[in-house]
């Protein structure tokens, strides 16, 4: 019989999932208030997802485009997500993140410079102005090891490939702990902790063409599920409109959007330039509508718009989608984007090394002289763990999430560069609100031995089978499920029978069987991300299927239109009394009406508006 | 391409062997496709560390015939077809299970070092650091650095004459130049480079720089500058007497 009693317990104020930009960024935050901060994740550290990041974080610094302000951050993020974004954590977002990059500089970030010797920004879809801090196309590495390098000098107790199973409660439904299993040796352990906060990112690993690591299985959204808080929007997925199409082994890896912020264009079979043809009413005013118009605005001029190739992902994709199935598609199937023709050798290599050098070595070919190949790719999940704006607590006492696991901040797409501020003013505001929480809690909650019993049998059980499914072929059956029913473009029948397939494989799943030991055995790995995995397309497949609209990364094929109805509600995903997952409509809070004339003023009324406020 | 031979190393520190394998591959495919097909057909609990497949997070480190490499970045046609590919661990480092080995040696040596300190002088300032791009160029070529630890792996001081104890190894090394080259940096390393990170332990082979999948210049513009540095301390009479008169 399994004794609790045995397994080693290891107790904390704040514990902190996931060491991305997020989570690393909380935990350092909570040991400004907190004595004993945690932090575990599943690779080693300085590997999480945010090492991926290219493009860039974005800030209204205001570094080489001083108009820029936090209201047309504000106003450009609310307009990317249709609205549907939780206005509190915009504008949160909005107010703080130059405050945070500028912070992140004395914690020893090198960011690239501008003429006069401060962070430099570039342009970025769906940004006014040029306001994404970067670091070539490496940003995202440069923020991890910044955070790694900081966070490693402050008391922080860090558990490298550690996964994290289930959360404990008391009996008050407060969190008590969580039950975690080292990859290298199988051992289990319980970490008990007065609050919890998720950094877990997203679960793009249910789709086949996905820009993901083997990390992000939903391990964040399924935890919080199991423990009764709510999610919130998971319909929303945003596709990428350019990953890597060919060679098929590196389908769906990034091409940062910062090709087209340096000026690449994309063209179809034919040669066209064709997002002329795609420019959303909503953004027709600010978006340039000859080529003619589009060179100034490369070439620095401030009065011209900008090119339709920066119009928001969504746009981008969808429009990409359309000319392939139009037939005009490239060799392999995707769009040509092409900076060859738009920018110097030297400038590419300069501005995109790492693009340069995974093209050459993955697809051998030479982006300074040829155009790529790029498709939609699985990216990003807006939608995740519900949670309150200003302390990013969820549903569940003690339980926070920050990053992209959390829901609210990016609405129904989100711009580029607006994840890594994110990562940072979240995994702040996180970090403070652990804090306080864990600070009132006079005593440690108490767990049941009885729940930590049925959590490590669970993963137990997985490996004493005599046989069963396995776990990778299970996992490739529901990838083709999702890219082929929950996907880019999504209707009724499709998106039943991908809930129906879910249905089966969650059937097959409690049969799951991995073959060998416990000790760093990848097999078991995946059979315990299964779970995950299922949970999280079940929630995103029912609510892609309630959603009878199309909204920002969230595309009916049946339903083509933004509802005006649609726009009042939320999807919220729970798990019911029963067991079974409930997926309801909820009304949006009315929002603060001053945000709301903000979000919903003209860009010229905005800009005289701040000019005038500059001048007082 | 069709059907490949693959020797894949199974086992632990104490025992193991090279397993053989076949695949088939297809176009384009690399090392790390190779073994994620064979982890799922025939070896499911074949143990492999992985992360990004785009060489930017520096997991996937192996020996690949022999040649540390990031197995994500070698793609299967830089082998003949006839050509047994052979995957083993990282040498230096002791082996976990298969191809993981255990890297925290290289996390303890980081932690050793004193982070960034910023100067409080008038180039900080509320806007940010005031620094112009010429001046940290040589601090961002250090820092794209992915933490891969090949270099850490083939540099002799670590590798043949296991003295772990003495040197940081390059990777850290070119941690420290990035910190001691920054120009809004006010901490001074240079004892501890030489005292503590034992910067005179490397003898200048180069074989670090030859295997850096991000082509960092880690002989040249990391070590070489920081040995100069101590030199010129510690062992420049001119210096020593400048530093006498000036009192500093």
């Amino acid at each position: 019989m399994l004794d609790i009693s045995e397994i080693r317990q290891i107790e904390f104020d704040v514990l902190v999932i996931g060491a991305g930009g997020a989570g690393l960024c909380a935990a350092i935050t909570a040991t400004k208030e907190s004595k004993k901060v945690g932090l575990i994740c599943k690779s080693l550290l300085g590997k999480a997802h945010t090492v991926m990041a290219e493009g860039g974080m974005a800030a209204s610094l205001g570094n080489v485009d001083k108009r820029d302000h936090w209201k047309i951050h504000f106003r450009d993020t609310m307009r990317g997500g249709k609205m549907l974004n939780v206005w509190r954590m915009a504008e949160l977002h909005a107010r703080h993140a130059a405050d945070r990059v500028i912070e992140l500089e004395q914690w020893g970030a090198v960011f690239d410079r501008t003429k006069e010797g401060l962070i430099n920004q570039r342009n970025f879809g769906g940004h006014r102005y040029p306001r994404l801090a970067h670091v070539g196309d490496r940003t995202g590495l440069e923020m991890i090891r910044t955070l790694q390098d900081y966070g490693i000098h402050k008391d922080i107790d860090i558990h490298m490939e550690c996964t994290a199973l289930d959360i404990l409660k008391d009996e008050s439904g407060k969190v008590a702990g969580v039950v975690c299993m080292y990859r290298e040796t199988g051992e289990f352990i319980i970490f008990k902790t007065k609050s919890l906060i998720l950094a877990t990112g997203g679960g793009g690993k249910a789709w086949e063409i996905t820009s993901n690591s083997w990390e992000y299985t939903g391990d964040g959204y399924a935890m919080a599920y199991e423990a009764g808080a709510e999610l919130m929007d998971l319909e929303f997925n945003q596709f990428h409109p350019t990953g890597m199409v060919w060679p098929p082994s590196v389908k769906g890896i990034l091409v940062t959007e910062g090709v087209r912020g340096e000026g690449g264009i994309l063209k179809n079979s034919e040669g066209k330039r064709f997002m002329f043809d795609y420019i959303p009413e909503k953004f027709k005013n600010e978006t340039a509508d000859t080529e003619e118009e589009a060179a100034r605005w490369l070439a620095g001029d401030k009065d011209a718009r900008r090119p339709p190739e920066l119009l928001t992902r969504d746009v981008v994709a969808r429009a990409i989608n359309a000319e392939v199935k139009a037939g005009r598609g490239s060799k392999h199937g995707g769009a040509y984007l092409d900076i060859a023709s738009e920018r110097s050798a030297e400038d590419i290599k300069k501005k995109l090394p790492s693009m340069y050098h995974q093209f050459k070595v993955l697809a051998e070919l030479d982006i300074t002289k040829e155009p790529m190949e790029v498709g939609p790719t699985c990216h990003y999940f807006m939608g995740g763990i519900r949670v309150e704006a200003d302390t990013t607590m969820s549903t569940v006492d003690g339980l926070f999430a920050c990053g992209e696991c959390a829901a609210g901040m990016h609405g129904a797409n989100r711009l580029g560069g607006n994840s890594l501020s994110d990562l940072l003013v979240f995994g702040n505001l996180a970090g403070m609100g652990a804090s306080k929480y864990a600070k009132e809690l006079s005593e440690m909650p108490k767990f049941s031995d009885e729940d930590a019993k049925r959590i490590i049998r669970n993963a137990t059980s997985i490996l004493n089978r005599e046989e069963g499914e396995n776990p990778y072929l299970m996992h490739e059956s529901l990838q083709n499920n999702m890219q082929n029913n929950v996907g880019i473009i999504r209707t009724d029948s499709e998106l039943q029978e991908g809930i129906k397939n879910i249905e089966n494989l969650k059937e097959k799943n409690k049969n799951v069987k991995a073959n060998g030991s416990s000790q760093f055995n990848p097999g078991w790995h995946e059979a315990l991300a299964m779970r995950n995995l299922l949970i999280t397309a079940e929630a995103v497949a029912r609510a892609a299927h309630l959603r009878t609209e199309s909204r920002g990364a969230h595309t009916r094929d049946d339903f083509r239109d933004e509802s005006e109805e649609w726009y009042q509600y939320n999807i919220i995903s729970k798990k019911g009394e029963d067991g079974t997952m409930q997926v309801i409509k909820e009304r949006r809070k009315d929002a603060d009406p001053e945000l709301e004339r903000i979000a919903n003023a003209t860009l010229e009324d905005l800009e005289a508006e701040v000019a005038e406020e500059r001048k007082s | 391409m069709g059907n490949r031979k693959f020797k894949i190393y199974r086992g632990d520190n104490t025992k193991g062997e090279l397993v053989d394998y076949n695949c088939d591959v297809t176009e384009g495919m690399v090392v790390l496709d190779a073994m994620h097909r064979i982890q799922a057909d025939d070896a499911n609990d074949m143990a492999c560390r992985w992360n990004c497949k785009a060489g930017k997070c520096g997991s996937c480190s192996v020996e690949i015939n022999g040649r540390p490499k990031l197995a994500c970045m070698t793609r299967m046609n830089e082998y003949s077809p006839d050509e047994t590919i052979m995957i083993t661990p990282l040498k230096s480092f002791p082996i976990i299970k298969d191809t993981v080995t255990d890297v925290s040696w290289n996390y303890k040596q980081n932690k050793r070092i004193k982070p960034f300190s910023p100067s409080q002088n008038k180039n900080n300032t509320e806007k940010g650091l005031v620094m112009q791009q010429v001046d940290v160029e040589r601090t961002q070529h250090f820092r794209k650095c992915i933490e891969c630890y090949l270099c850490q792996n083939v540099c002799h001081v670590i590798r043949d004459q296991g003295a772990q104890d003495k040197f940081v190894g390059p990777r850290f090394m070119i941690r420290l130049a990035s910190l001691e080259m920054h120009p809004m940096d006010d901490a001074d390393r240079i004892p501890a480079i030489k005292e503590d990170y034992g910067s005179g332990m490397c003898n200048i082979t180069r074989c670090c720089t030859e295997v850096c999948p991000e082509d960092i210049q880690i002989t040249d513009d990391g070590i070489i500058p920081l040995k100069e540095r101590v030199v010129d301390r510690y062992f420049d009479p001119f210096m020593i007497l400048f530093r006498k008169i000036f009192k500093k």
